[in-house]
């Protein structure tokens, strides 16, 4: 029934069927879960995955063609299809990046595997390319 | 509800498997236990103030007009040169975590370099005059900005004896997903909090110093690096007068 009303979502399905609770509950209570594990994070330092913003992103954010990710808040995305339906304001990402970093690691990649990565891949950003020019130049 | 439950018997029984862990560390022979205690702070665990972190740089050390420092923070939590942001903003507008200062003595000319951020004060001004409670301690002593409830006012900015915060001043999309940054409020440097709290053990300016000019760890534990380089040298807190307390020390000016 849910089903039939509202906006139909682009879901990303890579990462399988399931969201962290049934469909029908995070529709109601995602935000709530969101406030909850805010305040845990931000003075508790508790960054389980279960209810973290960051992890909805890494799952919900969608490629386009060229394989680069949409900002999920952009008109049609996952967070942005519903709040425009039901005209609430999503404030979230005034803050709070949209879509996965390129350069984000996962939290059990060590830094020392990270910076062989930094390496390997492009650089992403004006000072990485400085700091690998450096290392280049040292050589 | 119930799930709540579990979480709370998992807590407790973190804390307690926690506390054999540091009475096994008293042992000889156990103690790369406690070095090792950063790293074994489960996610869903509260930190506590068991632990203290902070900096210690060697103004001595640090070269003159390197910005290694500068350039990791930047690239790490997205501002400055490792963000497409803030565009519209002139240069006194722009976020600036971590800065570096030349201080000069004009009696013997001599020049010190060395890198000036928020100094994650014991007593911290900028938490005294924040009148939304959005500028505030954790209890490992590393000072934030919660930005779900700062306003944007900057009683902050001019209580910090540092200069250490700076004010976002237009719209930003380019954010670190580790790292929120947005119009309207007041930020500064976190000490790398998202490291520390996945267990890194390092800030992205002492990871970047080549000239080991930075050196970051546990005030609290007596063993840690840091605290045994604070034993052996003379160390000093800028504006001590103030009776801050502060967490970043400096050694050599």
């Amino acid at each position: 029934m849910a089903d039939s009303i509202g906006p139909e979502l682009k879901i990303n399905r890579a990462n399988g069927d399931n969201c962290v609770l049934p469909a029908d509950e995070m529709r109601k209570d995602h935000m709530n879960h969101l406030l909850h594990q805010r305040d845990d994070t931000m003075y508790d330092g508790i960054r389980t995955e279960k209810f973290s913003l960051k992890e909805c992103i890494n799952c919900h954010a969608n490629k386009d063609e060229a394989n680069k990710y949409i900002p999920v808040n952009a008109p049609g995305e996952f967070c942005q299809s519903c709040h425009a339906y039901t005209s609430v304001k999503l404030d979230c990402f005034e803050c709070h990046a949209t879509k996965p970093r390129d350069t984000a690691f996962h939290p059990i990649v060590s830094d020392k595997m990270k910076a062989v990565a930094d390496v390997h891949e492009l650089p992403k950003t004006k000072s990485m390319l400085d700091t690998l020019a450096d290392k280049v130049g040292a050589k | 509800m119930s799930e709540q439950k579990i979480d709370q018997y998992r807590r407790d029984f973190f804390t307690k498997a926690g506390a054999t862990a540091a009475t096994g560390a008293i042992a000889p022979g156990v103690m790369l236990m406690q070095v090792g205690q950063a790293q074994a702070r489960p996610l869903d665990q509260a930190i506590s103030n068991k632990n203290r972190w902070g900096l210690l740089v060697d103004s001595n050390k640090c070269a003159d007009g390197c910005s290694d420092c500068v350039k990791a923070c930047e690239s790490e939590n997205a501002w400055g040169s490792g963000s497409s942001d803030e565009q519209k903003s002139d240069a006194s507008q722009k976020a600036q975590w971590i800065r570096t200062v030349t201080l000069k003595n004009k009696l013997t000319g001599s020049e010190h370099q060395l890198p000036m951020m928020c100094q994650h004060c014991e007593e911290p001004p900028c938490v005294d005059v924040c009148p939304t409670g959005a500028s505030f301690k954790r209890a490992d002593g590393i000072v934030l900005v919660d930005k779900h409830i700062c306003i944007g006012c900057r009683y902050c900015m001019m209580a910090c004896p540092y200069k250490a915060r700076s004010f976002i001043h237009e719209e930003l999309t380019d954010q670190s997903p580790d790292v929120p940054r947005g119009k309207g409020t007041v930020e500064s440097c976190t000490l790398c909090v998202h490291k520390i709290d996945r267990g890194d053990g390092s800030t992205a300016c002492a990871d970047a110093c080549t000239h080991q000019a930075i050196l970051f760890g546990d005030l609290n534990d007596p063993s840690s690096a840091i605290s045994v380089e604070m034993k052996k040298h003379a160390t000093t807190q800028i504006r001590a007068d103030l009776n801050l307390n502060t967490g970043v020390r400096y050694r050599g000016i």
